[in-house]
């Protein structure tokens, strides 16, 4: 304790006082539920994707189970209506949830080289919701499909309050 | 760093359209979760799938913490020349894994 200041008796209420606020602020943070902490809304993660392109429904099919044992490993399998040609095939496939922590799920590269635009994979589902795929085509569309599935064993029941 | 299973066709003919599985062990760690003193497991995840053929990369996948654990893709490539089909999984470490399977194209 080298420094005099420390010492003095002027400074310590001062110094307790900044410590029970800062003490404050923090519970204050952390009381603050996740799900509270902001979320991009389902909206908000697509129009990111498209870059606020129109988003038109049909040529996207998104395969989801209807009921769901184990949001922990949901198997998807999302194909679009696309000839995959150089000229005209799918840029990208993303995929998006309604009320999991992050909106995003996963976002495709694909290319005229793929064949097919069709994709299968296995994602973490927090609680029943909407889950919506959006294929980017290499004309600049943007094709979407949405599909709801009811979720009785929740991936990171943590955060469902 | 992890263990990886792909899934490609031995042969295959000129212009043909392969389906192509590949997996890698891998907990996914959301970040999102609690330890059981409380405190939270930090983030680890594969960030980048990357897929590579004839040249040039032919497909690729931004993953976020909803993909499951071990993540899983499958997907579909046009058969063009034999050769190596190239898997590489970043992590949020920034280290990469790859694996890689030949496919011969007559």
């Amino acid at each position: 304790m080298g420094d005099p200041s420390r010492s003095h008796g002027l400074s310590l209420p001062v110094r307790r006082r900044q410590v029970l606020a800062a003490g404050l602020a923090g519970l204050v943070v952390v009381s603050l539920p996740r799900s509270a902490l902001a979320r991009p809304s389902l909206e908000e993660a697509i129009k990111t994707f498209t870059g606020g392109a129109e988003v038109l429904d049909g040529r996207v099919r998104l395969e989801l189970p209807p009921l769901v044992e184990n949001g922990n490993a949901v198997g998807v399998t999302i194909a679009a209506e696309s000839p995959m040609t150089a000229a005209d095939h799918v840029i990208r496939i993303g995929l998006f949830n309604e009320k999991n922590p992050e909106a995003n799920v996963v976002i495709f590269h694909l290319g005229s080289r793929s064949g097919r635009a069709k994709v299968s994979t296995r994602i973490r589902l927090a609680t029943s919701q909407v889950v919506v795929a959006v294929a980017e085509m290499s004309d600049g569309s943007f094709w979407s499909s949405r599909a709801s599935a009811i979720v009785t064993l929740a991936a990171c029941i943590e955060d469902l309050s | 760093m992890a263990r990886a299973l792909i899934n490609v066709p031995k042969t295959a003919r000129r212009g043909e359209i392969v389906e192509i599985r590949a997996m890698i062990a891998h907990p996914m760690e959301t970040g999102y979760r609690m330890g059981t003193n409380g405190a939270s497991i930090p983030r680890d995840i594969i960030r980048r799938f990357a897929c590579g053929y004839d040249g040039e990369e032919v497909f690729s996948a931004e993953l976020f913490p909803a993909m499951s654990a071990n993540p899983f893709i499958a997907f579909t490539l046009v058969a063009t020349a034999s050769g190596a089909i190239t898997f590489a999984w970043t992590d949020d470490a920034g280290e990469t894994q790859t694996v890689s399977a030949e496919m011969a194209v007559s």
